[in-house]
């Protein structure tokens, strides 16, 4: 399934925050959006999973869903969003239920999401027992467990500490690899768009619009930390959003 | 040349050793203490009106109170003054506390309901419930209901606060994850904002049953037979101070009781809290 952006704009009250954006996420690929921090990418996407409304413009679903597929639209969270008062398996079972998913279905899924993440020893386990890393996987394998056709990520690493943040690159690569999802990946941080992105979209400040679109031949498995040709791209994104970035900073916020 | 610039430094006599000045600021509990200090008062208290130090007209000996006990345990009317009051409080307690839990989230959740409860909950909080009670009377009788009537209304403004306070403060990123999984709205409300909001809940019933407690003996002080509170009036009015104190202590207790079953209730609850 694709998803296509037609032309959205959106302002909170008189002060513009997107202007005019069009964009498709062709299915299969990772789609990041980078931009100064305020220029609306976080917004961006909550309209693509509609939790919030653009005030011009549409999103679009194309094509048909994956089969098995519980919530096309699935978001993995900067701050994980997890019950703090259901186990692991507790909050995977949550998205669960309400799409009618029990017993030994539902156990199933949770099994092969668990053991895809790395978590199978930590099924019972509690949020405050893990670690922010550990909190993330849980988040991205209660993603994984409602068969999405895209993925919806909204700076999901940018809670963690760098060495984190590299080990669940490599997972995320390497789930991607095993078997491919659409992504759309929020993110402030360049060295990660670079890593897993087919696709960066740099955005401009505010009002957000879309400055370039980079893309990236290089396979994600091939990909590693330090490469030559990606800190030339990654450089080069940065010669982008360099002034920008700093007179994003200087803005007066007047909400 | 090095690249650090020398500072000015006055030649080093002695290392000065770092001053701790960190630490406390984080109280914690130590059961046998609150033991200790009613034991220390209980003692000193029969000491001093034992040595006369103390006048018996002004406090009674503990060991007479606890002879009262006895004595009251002996002829039956122990019982028969504690299990109408237990019964008026649980009933009562349970009306008021369930109604304001359904009216608080409710206010919580829907802007109508909100807009129009929260006025009125707040003009009817600050009444003196127990000024209410004449009322009561005439409309539920003179009596149990009047009782459950004023025990429920007296514990019902306070849950009604702290449930709608405790739903607002429900993160609403899980509530955003819950429809962004497609969860029903039900579902969000039962999964998500009722256990949330659940620390909240419990820690306002500490307050709603103490209030309870004392609308419970004002009520039987107005008008009953049998009860605690109906005991210390009588012993009050005589002036029997061992009697007066014997039905203290067994509020006292109620109050240790009631606050001991809601910290069970919250370990077993809230065992997921850090």
């Amino acid at each position: 399934m694709d998803i296509r952006l037609d032309r959205i704009s959106h302002s909170y009250g008189r002060s513009e925050i997107l202007r005019d954006i069009s964009l498709d996420v062709p299915s299969g690929q990772i789609v990041c959006l980078v931009g100064p921090s305020g220029c609306g990418k976080s917004t961006l996407l909550r309209f693509l999973g509609g939790l919030e409304r653009p005030s011009a413009g549409r999103v679009l679903q194309l094509g048909t869903r994956p089969r098995g597929c519980l919530n096309p639209l699935t978001y993995v969270f900067q701050d994980f969003a997890l019950l703090p008062w259901r186990t692991v398996r507790g909050n995977i079972s949550l998205v669960l239920e309400d799409h009618g998913v029990k017993g030994a279905a539902a156990d199933a899924i949770i099994e092969d999401v668990l053991s895809r993440t790395k978590l199978s020893d930590f099924a019972e386990a509690l949020p405050k027992q893990l670690s922010g890393g550990m909190k993330q996987r849980v988040a991205i394998a209660r993603a994984l467990a409602v068969r999405p056709a895209v993925m919806l990520m909204d700076e999901p690493l940018s809670a963690l500490d760098s060495q984190t943040r590299e080990l669940l690159m490599d997972d995320l690569v390497a789930l991607w690899t095993r078997q491919p999802f659409t992504a759309v990946y929020v993110t402030h941080n360049l060295a990660e768009a670079v890593r897993l992105g087919h696709k960066i979209v740099v955005l401009s400040r505010r009002p957000g619009q879309i400055r370039q679109i980079v893309d990236i031949e290089k396979p994600l498995s091939e990909r590693s930390y330090g490469d030559a040709d990606l800190e030339a791209i990654q450089k080069h994104l940065w010669e982008l959003m360099r002034e920008e970035a700093r007179a994003a900073d200087e803005e007066l916020l007047d909400v | 040349m090095s690249d650090t610039p020398s500072l000015p430094t006055s030649p080093l006599k002695e290392p000065l050793e770092v001053r701790f000045r960190g630490g406390g600021f984080a109280p914690t509990s130590h059961r046998w203490i609150g033991m200790a200090v009613f034991v220390v008062l209980i003692l000193v208290t029969e000491w001093g009106t034992r040595t006369g130090w103390i006048s018996p007209l002004s406090l009674p000996q503990p060991s007479d109170v606890l002879a009262t006990f006895g004595e009251l345990w002996r002829s039956g009317q122990l019982f028969k003054h504690l299990v109408p009051s237990l019964t008026r409080f649980v009933v009562g307690a349970l009306i008021g506390v369930s109604l304001g839990i359904i009216v608080g989230v409710q206010i919580g959740l829907f802007s109508y309901i909100r807009s129009g409860m929260v006025p009125l909950v707040a003009a009817i909080f600050p009444i003196p419930k127990i000024a209410l009670l004449p009322l009561f009377v005439i409309w539920f009788g003179i009596g149990e209901g009047s009782k459950y009537a004023l025990i429920a209304f007296g514990t019902f403004t306070p849950t009604v606060v702290a449930t709608y306070g405790a739903v607002d403060n429900v993160d609403r990123s899980l509530i955003r994850m819950g429809q962004s999984f497609g969860l029903s709205w039900f579902s969000i409300v039962r999964k998500i904002v009722l256990p949330g909001a659940m620390p909240g809940i419990l820690s306002g019933l500490r307050i709603s049953l103490a209030i309870a407690i004392i609308l419970l003996v004002a009520a039987e002080m107005l008008g009953a037979q049998y009860g605690i509170g109906a005991y210390i009036l009588e012993a009050g009015s005589l002036y029997d101070l061992e009697r007066l104190f014997a039905g203290v202590v067994m509020l006292s207790l109620l109050g240790i009781l009631t606050s001991g079953a809601i910290g069970l209730i919250e370990r077993r609850l809230l065992g997921w809290r850090i």
